[in-house]
């Protein structure tokens, strides 16, 4: 039956060169949809704990019972150019000598090193290659000197974006990013991720319209179907090199969502359902064969644990150097690296911020850590302070709780295809919200308790079948912003 | 007369059909189109204010404002045909290397609502195409948007080519989450806005209305 339902993508991966280089049998492999969930007791999704562990070059086990700091820093104002380069560099190995010197000196058990490159740096693949040699030379240094495990994480940015409407399959802009991804893979990076943007053409005007419906098309039709192709290539990449397709996140769609929603621009009931229906456009990476730790900013990862057993990054009160959010400790509940997402490399009073972030980080992993040796109940109480003590004031920190996050597992789980799981993930927030503002764990403010009607009908007034609203969608989205042939809908 | 007090209500409510219906009939109808537009704006100011007090968002505001854009797409021949046009027209974009647009997009869309003629360049605009478009649509106001620690000199260049331009009318006006009012001054913007409200705030302020 999921066969069925993913016969639109086979013929298509198939047929064109869009698949050039992958194996039937992958194709095949990001054809099958999730159908249970690798924790179905919410008392098992745990931080530092994943049915499906990851072992690292470096003895590291991700998801083996440590909780791992993951360090992400980026530059300060300045430009990027070729003439720029030296100091670029010279910026990032200030940024990871002091970071290295601190972990050290903390004696922190492996640390996992991201960097994410800014879209100079993947279209100029070269450069975005020398900045994550330098990182990695660095990794290996620490090791050889002072005994330092570690792994380096390669996410280049998606820059199909640059153009618009964005050319998704094809073009040089494609092919650069590929090409980052494949060198640094090739030179070493053992964790490959990825922000991608696949549906974002429409979703920015979902948030800000407040349409569901059209937030639920941009994550998990077009979404799901550029997931689908990107990750089938992104793991053929890993494979062939021997390191891990890690995880994607929904970063430009649910996060853009919850900070909006901390602005007091959009509602925090919809950003908490948009939240919830991006775990479906993120799990397409693990059904493409990624096998964690998730992307940091993916505060869905939290579900995708729940559904694939697999480690997840996950960042909270530690990133508030880049962003505001509702949920910083809920989100440490079930982490198994805890990150501060990506601070620039400014001074402060205690040092360069990335240095006092790794320290920050540290601290945060020692505390999961020592609950962890405890043993599992000492873990869960430290696991419930956390989720219980933003639960009760947000109602996207209520629906990224363990309890919530198999709910909505189960949920997608349960669902036949991307489009109807995307819909019930929305419809079951949607619920445990109402449950809890019933129960009075959750005080909503008083606007904000419409939109829980208004986006229940509009869910449950959708159509069943997935053709019947693409159709209809395609008939209330601006189709100029998006190819609708990269989406297999032309 | 005709009672507009429905037309109001209807931009209030965002709902577009009514609010075409109604401004319809009321051009049919013969009212002066300026009382047309004063019922829109009217609805429109209700929005605006009701979101400055926190007690609506942003959706609703855009609901409203696409409401009256359809009301307008009715209105506007009439406007024209009586010499009424926006009294300020404002170019807007993110600047070059920087591709985040929603913040830039709110801002548009406010200042749609608050009745300014919007040229929106887009995403990426190099500092030459801003130059060029505030000197075709004579504009009074330019937006500048970033988001990128990395694409801030962008900015700082973007104004200068303003400056050097010789575009004296225009104030410049910048946004972005890594933005702050001592950049502003520091590249030599006329103002800052840390959101979308407060620049539509911002914008009437430059202009002195």
């Amino acid at each position: 039956m999921f066969l069925l339902d993913r016969l639109d993508f086979i013929w298509s991966a198939l047929k064109t060169h869009d698949m050039r280089g992958s194996s039937v049998l992958r194709i095949l492999r990001a054809s099958v949809k999730a159908k249970t969930l690798a924790i179905p007791d919410s008392r098992d999704l745990l931080f530092g704990h994943a049915p499906n562990p990851l072992a690292l070059r470096s003895g590291m086990v991700l998801g083996g019972g440590t909780v791992y700091p993951e360090l992400n820093f980026t530059l300060p104002t300045m430009e990027i150019r070729s003439e720029t380069m030296p100091a670029v560099l010279a910026q990032y190995k200030e940024m990871v000598s002091g970071a290295l010197k601190r972990a050290v000196e903390l004696e922190i058990p492996g640390l996992v090193l991201e960097f994410e490159t800014l879209p100079p740096m993947t279209e100029n693949p070269q450069w975005g290659l020398d900045v994550a040699q330098l990182l990695m030379d660095a990794l290996a240094d620490a090791e050889a000197k002072h005994g330092l495990k570690s792994t380096f994480r390669m996410t280049p940015n998606d820059v199909r974006e640059m153009e618009r409407p964005p050319l998704m399959r094809s073009g040089p802009l494609f092919d650069a990013m590929l090409e980052l991804f494949d060198r640094s893979a090739e030179a070493g990076a053992e964790l490959l991720s990825i922000e991608s943007v696949g549906g974002k053409e429409v979703h920015d005007e979902a948030l800000t319209y407040g349409s569901v419906e059209q937030s639920l098309f941009g994550l998990c039709v077009l979404g799901a179907r550029d997931m689908r192709f990107l990750w089938t290539h992104l793991v053929e990449i890993a494979d062939r090199h021997h390191a891990v397709p890690a995880g994607d996140t929904a970063c430009g769609f649910a996060n853009t969502a919850m900070v909006l929603a901390e602005q007091h621009l959009i509602p925090s009931v919809f950003a908490a359902v948009v939240r919830a229906m991006s775990a479906v456009r993120s799990l397409v990476a693990y059904e493409c064969g990624a096998r964690g730790p998730g992307k940091d900013c993916g505060y869905e990862n939290v579900i995708l644990k729940a559904i694939t057993g697999f480690p997840m990054a996950m960042e909270g009160k530690t990133a508030a150097c880049a962003h505001p959010s509702p949920v910083g400790n809920v989100a440490g509940a079930a982490c198994d690296t805890w990150s501060n997402e990506s601070v620039q490399n400014v001074k402060l009073l205690g040092g360069m911020a990335p240095t006092c972030y790794m320290e920050q980080l540290a601290y945060d992993c020692r505390l999961f850590n020592r609950a962890l040796a405890d043993g599992p109940e000492g873990a869960r109480q430290l696991r419930d302070w956390l989720s219980d003590s933003d639960a009760c004031l947000d109602p996207h920190a209520l629906i990224l709780t363990p309890e919530s996050a198999v709910a909505i597992g189960q949920a997608i789980v349960d669902a036949p295809n991307d489009y109807l799981a995307g819909r019930a993930a929305g419809l079951t927030a949607i619920r445990l919200i109402e449950e809890a503002v019933a129960s009075g764990r959750l005080k909503l403010k008083d606007r904000e308790t419409p939109w829980l009607d208004t986006m229940r009908d509009s869910l449950e007034e959708l159509p069943d079948d997935e053709s019947t609203f693409i159709a209809r969608m395609m008939s209330e989205v601006d189709v100029t912003r998006f190819r609708p042939e990269d989406y297999e809908i032309a | 007369m005709m009672d507009l007090t429905p037309l109001t209500d209807a931009i209030k409510t965002g709902n577009r059909k009514e609010a075409a219906r109604i401004t319809l009939e009321a051009v049919d109808a013969g009212l002066a189109p300026q009382v047309v537009l004063d019922a829109l704006v009217l609805g429109m100011d209700d929005v605006g204010a009701r979101f400055q007090r926190n007690e609506a968002f942003v959706p609703e505001m855009l609901i409203a404002a696409r409401a009256m854009k359809e009301a307008m797409a009715i209105l506007e021949p009439k406007l024209l045909a009586a010499g009424i046009r926006p009294e300020f027209t404002a170019v807007i974009g993110t600047v070059q290397g920087d591709l985040h647009d929603i913040g830039k997009n709110l801002v548009a869309m406010m200042w749609k609502g608050a009745n300014f003629n919007v040229v929106d360049l887009g995403t990426n605009v190099p500092a030459e195409r801003f130059v060029e478009a505030a000197r075709e649509s004579n504009a009074d106001l330019i937006g500048l948007s970033a988001l990128l620690t990395t694409t801030m000199p962008a900015m700082r260049d973007t104004v200068a080519a303003i400056r050097a331009a010789g575009l004296s009318k225009a104030k410049v006006l910048i946004g972005g989450a890594p933005i702050t009012n001592e950049f502003a001054k520091e590249i030599g913007a006329d103002g800052f806005a840390p959101d979308a409200a407060s620049a539509v705030d911002l914008a009437r302020q430059l202009m002195g209305v």
